[in-house]
């Protein structure tokens, strides 16, 4: 069963661990810069979003590659990038509606989260289960993938 | 049933794909006039800077993909496409189809001015355009660039990787001026001075002569330049030349309907070549860009197979990397009458952005010198998100974009 990950906001303290898991895990340094998940922070509201890619079916990153440097890891479900075929186009971070696939200038590719293979750092750093790793049928991402296909160019009539 | 491709680019390649996907014992044939494997062009500018060998361009690395997938590659030129008989005319015999998807893209066009035909004169649009670049620009070498457009800008940048001296030539009153408005274009061009290049707007190419080894380039600014090398990428004009005489109307490109069908049924057009709707006017118009290209291509196929998938139109969208600054445009970035801006401009550190509302929608972008999150502009456009109070929040700082985006969709 793949699974994916699950966010879920209410939980969040904005304590960073995720971010510093996820760049140690994907560049040897603790450096938040450097992580494939972000916490975005609303102070007014008081509200805290941990924030990466949702392995959307659509995968808009790997339709709009011209090289083929980003395919589906056949037993995670990730869309991952293959760094010795990318060549830092960055085609796909303007075709990503969500904005989770970016440019690296320190590498010259793109990265993304890539479930960390099936074992997901930022999910063992969370202390509040904001992030759980969870069968993906049960994840709480509806209203994302909703709107993912309400992006989705080839549906609806002509405007 | 029988599918017949015209053109091996990314959209005849992702159309095979679709089609086969969607249709199992469908008979698909790809025509491509190029006697490489199906390539990107796009790819082209980093097998000049040496980060890719020819290889790297490939649009599919797997020996014996096409094979595989059940596609029939063939080498050849279409002359002729024959409606009455459902047929298309290739090296000398006649292939017939049940469907047909033209998808024969663009090519490089000169601009008129005399000289353009001696050697040392290069587009740089096919894999073999690449190699004769290859050879002229050494390190060293004169180099002048003839057109600061999209492509122009991909080029610049390898050029420069090759550590050519370089003299860029740009018509418009800005860099990529189909792309960016006046302060980003121009803030573009200060940055590429800096990096030691020479760049000349609102300036043309007046022509081109021999002067001994070298070439001289005679410029509407009165200066004159000699080169070992030009490059031409001016711009590109699709490739409807052998529709004449079919009945397939064309006006720029080939115009479809929203199911990306010509004017004759059972022909569809998908890609560079294709004048399909655009997302934000509803217009039809040649966009020449590779997410374009996919989208065409993957409801194109759909389409012949049966599958009616009705196209709502293709955003406009480009990200440049002009020397390291990297910039990216979206939508109707220059506006719409009675919408208002969101500016930022940092020139010290090239920093940009600026944003375009209708009512509390974004219709348009413009960033450079942001990488993160540029996505999430394209999602805002295309989903009509309306912004609320966040709306007036990016009025006053326009960098906050992707909190703008949470607060819309997720929180």
């Amino acid at each position: 069963m793949q699974r994916s990950l699950q966010i879920d906001p209410e939980k969040c303290t904005a304590c960073m661990q995720c971010e510093l898991a996820c760049s140690y895990q994907a560049t040897e340094s603790f450096n938040p810069s450097q992580s494939r998940i972000k916490v975005f922070m609303f102070h007014e509201t008081a509200r805290f979003v941990p924030y990466t890619c949702t392995q959307c079916a659509e995968a808009w990153c790997m339709k709009a590659c011209p090289v083929d440097a980003i395919q589906v890891n056949a037993e995670t479900g990730a869309k991952e990038v293959i760094d010795s075929l990318c060549v830092g186009c960055k085609v796909c971070t303007i075709a990503c509606p969500f904005g989770t696939i970016n440019y690296s200038q320190s590498t010259g590719k793109v990265v993304k989260c890539d479930l960390c293979g099936g074992d997901p750092e930022c999910v063992k750093a969370c202390p509040t289960d904001a992030i759980t790793y969870v069968d993906a049928d049960w994840t709480g991402l509806d209203k994302m993938r909703a709107w993912a296909a309400k992006t989705d160019s080839q549906s609806g009539a002509q405007a | 049933m029988k599918h017949v491709i015209i053109g091996a680019g990314p959209a005849g390649v992702i159309a095979a794909e679709t089609l086969r996907a969607a249709d199992a014992r469908a008979e698909i044939t790809l025509i491509g006039d190029e006697p490489e494997p199906p390539y990107s062009r796009m790819a082209i500018p980093y097998v000049l800077s040496g980060i890719i060998d020819e290889t790297g361009t490939y649009l599919r690395k797997d020996e014996g993909y096409f094979d595989n997938l059940g596609v029939e590659v063939v080498q050849g030129r279409v002359e002729k496409v024959n409606p009455g008989k459902c047929s298309v005319t290739v090296n000398g015999g006649n292939v017939n189809y049940d469907r047909l998807l033209i998808a024969s893209g663009s090519r490089a066009v000169k601009p008129p001015i005399s000289g353009l035909d001696l050697p040392g004169i290069h587009h740089c649009w096919t894999l073999e355009d690449s190699r004769g670049i290859s050879d002229l620009a050494k390190e060293g070498a004169k180099v002048v660039l003839m057109g600061a457009g999209f492509i122009g800008c991909i080029i610049l940048e390898s050029l420069v990787a090759r550590g050519v001296e370089l003299t860029v030539v740009e018509m418009g009153d800005r860099m990529v001026p189909r792309m960016m408005n006046r302060s980003a274009g121009n803030m573009i061009r200060r940055w590429c001075e800096k990096k030691g290049v020479t760049v000349f707007t609102s300036t043309r190419g007046d022509g081109v002569e021999q002067a001994g080894t070298e070439l001289k380039v005679t410029l509407s600014n009165g200066k004159a330049i000699n080169a070992d090398l030009v490059v031409v990428a001016t711009g590109v004009a699709p490739n409807i030349e052998f529709l004449e005489g079919s009945g397939v109307k064309t006006d720029t490109g080939i115009l479809v309907d929203q199911y990306l069908e010509s004017s004759v049924p059972g022909i569809y057009a998908a890609g560079d070549v294709a004048e399909g709707f655009d997302f934000s006017t509803g217009a039809r118009t040649v966009q020449a860009i590779q997410p374009t290209a996919a989208d065409h291509a993957r409801a194109a196929a759909l389409n012949m197979t049966g599958i009616k998938t009705p196209f709502r139109g293709s955003l406009g969208m480009n990200v440049l990397d002009t020397l390291g600054l990297v910039s990216t445009s979206f939508g109707l970035w220059n506006g719409v009458g009675g919408g208002e801006r969101a500016e930022v401009i940092d020139e010290e550190n090239f920093r940009y952005v600026s944003l375009e509302f209708d009512e509390d929608q974004l219709v348009g972008a413009i960033t450079l010198g942001h990488t993160d999150h540029v996505g999430v502009l394209r999602g805002l456009i295309q989903t009509g998100t309306h912004l609320g109070a966040w709306k007036q929040r990016l009025m006053a700082d326009p960098t906050r974009v992707m909190e703008a985006y949470l607060a819309a969709t997720q929180v």
